[in-house]
């Protein structure tokens, strides 16, 4: 079952519908509720490879749905600590919990200090009104 | 109008679910050629599992599928970027002639002097549209044309003993660019379309350097719109000594008023099948020659039509060609339909821009106050609408509004791009539509705008009219059955 519109308020956004979950020096990252709207029930997602490095505003990803490939814009900088193999392999749970069991990498984050440049939930949706 | 369903096509069985053991649509005769000698481990055990059909059941079979068949013969096609004009019917009878149908590939130049001599004048009018002195007729549809103007600069800088590695394309750019600067063994950056549709300056010369090898560029862009400051782009690149190559997917609307050449281009594609009348519903075949400046000519792959007097050759002998793409010459029959659709027009050809131009306004003004227009300006050929606003009001996406443009008897618009446009609709009429089917689609785009908020679940479940519903796309994306499995699909004892 898809999941219901929300936005977490522990959650850091990128404008490009990526969310970060903050952990010491360490994230996880993902899509978010408005990202998988939008594509629509996935059914690919391309992973980056662990131990390679992925740069903010970059693409370090790539998710397919019917309609559409996506590249994935990393929010942070980083090294790829750990890929979510259960999302390569059923990519759809990016739709049904985008959150929680459908996060996409976890990284080592190389600049901690990029983490104040992205925008808080109050500020996403604002920035997800006006799409 | 009738929306109800069409049982009788719904119904229609798979062949395989036809097959009665035994029955035979005719009988070949006994070989009496001696059998060959074919090793016992290659033979087959048993024989092919092969459907078995009495000869008019087979006809029957492939004329229902035939009957649910759409295409632009059968309606309004409106199917942006892709040009879904009419195919004018003297270009088939053209085709076939004897001369041209029956050659042979390996036929010498003196007994193929006709059909050189109208690929010559195919590519001179060609050189003329595009601006440009110099043309292969090779590639065989648009995505080769991009692999192969991409191949051209590569082989354009090694030349020079120049290294670089970056194709720089718009975030509208259809996907076939990307796709084949990646083939083509390079990096990828994308460039952002500013607030009217342009592409934004201050982006391209952050990144526009001198590893840049060149721009891929459709223009008018996707978005319909034909770029502002296409002259100033084109300065941007040729400065960093970078080349410019035209996506000529949107050609239709510009021939004959604007040159891609005069616009700073340096390689162009041509869509013979969109642009120049060769039916391609089907899947093609289709053409996709390109032309290129001077500096780049010594590249163009071998062999080129060249005139000597009144005699027409190949030009095998092109010692910097990056070689065939191509087998033979080319796809000689689109060559002789795009060549008989151009001399119709004869010095007019400009008014089938003028027309397709004319048309995308017309609907748009009419469609404008119904659906979300991003970007508010005149329209080249085609143009983008959004459904944005009934999906904010009545939770009714793109893809509703196409689905349900089937029950009025329409091919639904291109939809969901170009990816900048939310819930896109992308329409392009074309110059071979007379004013009653322009009408007929603006009406039933309203009538499904009203629908959204009267009946919205109508939209939801649309197609009703339609030999399938909602197909289940994820599924057929993730579980494609591409095999009639014989045990997993056994037949259906009503299914005759």
């Amino acid at each position: 079952m898809p999941a219901a519109e929300s936005y977490p308020e522990e959650l850091k956004y990128h404008p490009e519908h990526d969310w970060a979950r903050i952990d010491g020096d360490d994230a996880t990252l993902g899509v978010t509720w408005f990202a998988q709207d939008a594509l629509g029930e996935l059914v690919h997602y391309e992973a980056p490879v662990v131990g390679s490095t992925v740069a903010k505003d970059e693409s370090y990803g790539e998710v397919e749905s019917v309609k559409a490939v996506s590249d994935i814009v990393a929010p942070l900088s980083g090294e790829v600590l750990e890929v979510n193999q259960k999302a390569i392999d059923e990519p759809e749970i990016v739709n049904d919990d985008p959150y929680d069991e459908g996060w996409l990498i976890r990284i080592r984050m190389s600049d901690p200090g990029e983490v104040a440049g992205l925008m808080d939930a109050a500020a996403y949706r604002v920035h997800i009104a006006d799409q | 109008m009738s929306v109800e369903p069409d049982r009788t096509w719904r119904d229609t069985p798979l062949i395989f679910e036809r097959s009665r053991t035994g029955r035979r649509a005719g009988r070949p005769p006994i070989p009496d050629l001696p059998t060959p000698d074919v090793p016992e481990s290659l033979r087959r055990a048993r024989p092919p599992r092969l459907p078995e059909l009495s000869e008019p059941e087979i006809v029957r079979h492939f004329t229902a599928l035939a009957d649910r068949t759409f295409g632009v013969d059968t309606g309004f096609y409106p199917l942006g970027s892709c040009t879904m004009k009419h195919n004018p019917r003297v270009n088939e009878r053209l085709a076939s002639l004897p001369g041209f149908r029956d050659l042979h590939p390996y036929q010498d130049d003196d007994g193929a002097q006709g059909a050189l001599e109208l690929m010559w004048r195919l590519q001179e009018m060609l050189a003329e549209i595009a601006g440009l002195p110099a043309v292969t007729l090779q590639p065989a549809a648009g995505s080769q044309g991009e692999l192969t103007g991409l191949m051209l600069m590569r082989a354009y800088f090694a030349d020079r003993g120049e290294d670089r590695d970056t194709i720089i394309t718009a975030d509208t750019a259809h996907g076939t660019n990307p796709a084949s600067v990646t083939m083509a063994g390079f990096k990828l950056e994308k460039v952002e379309t500013d607030a009217r549709g342009n592409l934004d300056l201050e982006d391209l010369r952050a990144k526009v350097n001198d590893r840049t090898a060149g721009l891929m560029l459709t223009n008018p862009s996707t978005l319909g719109l034909f770029d502002e400051g296409i002259e100033a782009v084109a300065e941007i690149f040729h400065d960093a000594g970078a080349l410019l190559y035209y996506d000529g997917a949107n050609l239709n609307a510009v021939v004959g008023i604007s040159r891609p050449g005069d616009m700073g281009f340096d390689i162009v594609h041509y869509n013979l099948h969109k642009t120049f009348s060769q039916p391609h519903g089907g899947g093609g075949p289709g053409g996709g020659p390109v032309a290129v400046r001077e500096s780049i000519e010594p590249y163009l792959p071998a062999p080129t039509v060249v005139r000597d007097g009144d005699a027409f050759r190949l030009d095998h002998d092109r010692p910097k060609s990056i070689g065939r793409v191509r087998g033979f010459a080319g796809p000689f029959g689109v060559f002789v339909r795009s060549y008989a659709y151009m001399r119709a027009y004869g010095p007019g050809l400009k008014e089938m821009s003028e027309v397709a131009v004319l048309n995308a306004n017309y609907v748009l003004a009419r469609l404008r106050d119904v659906y979300d227009l991003p970007y508010d300006r005149h329209c080249m050929h085609e143009f983008v609408l959004s459904a944005r606003n009934l999906k904010r009001e009545h939770g009714i996406t793109a893809l509703d509004v196409a689905k349900r443009l089937m029950d009025y008897g329409i091919h639904p618009p291109t939809i969901y791009f170009p990816l900048v446009v939310p819930e896109a609709l992308m329409i392009e009429p074309t110059e071979t539509e007379p004013k009653e089917r322009l009408d007929g689609f603006v009406d039933a785009m309203r009538r499904i705008a009203e629908e959204a908020a009267e009946s919205p679940e109508v939209l939801k479940e649309a197609p009703h009219g339609r030999p399938v519903r909602r197909l289940d796309e994820v599924r057929a994306a993730k579980q494609p059955i591409l095999r009639y499995l014989f045990d997993e699909h056994p037949v259906r004892v009503d299914a005759t």
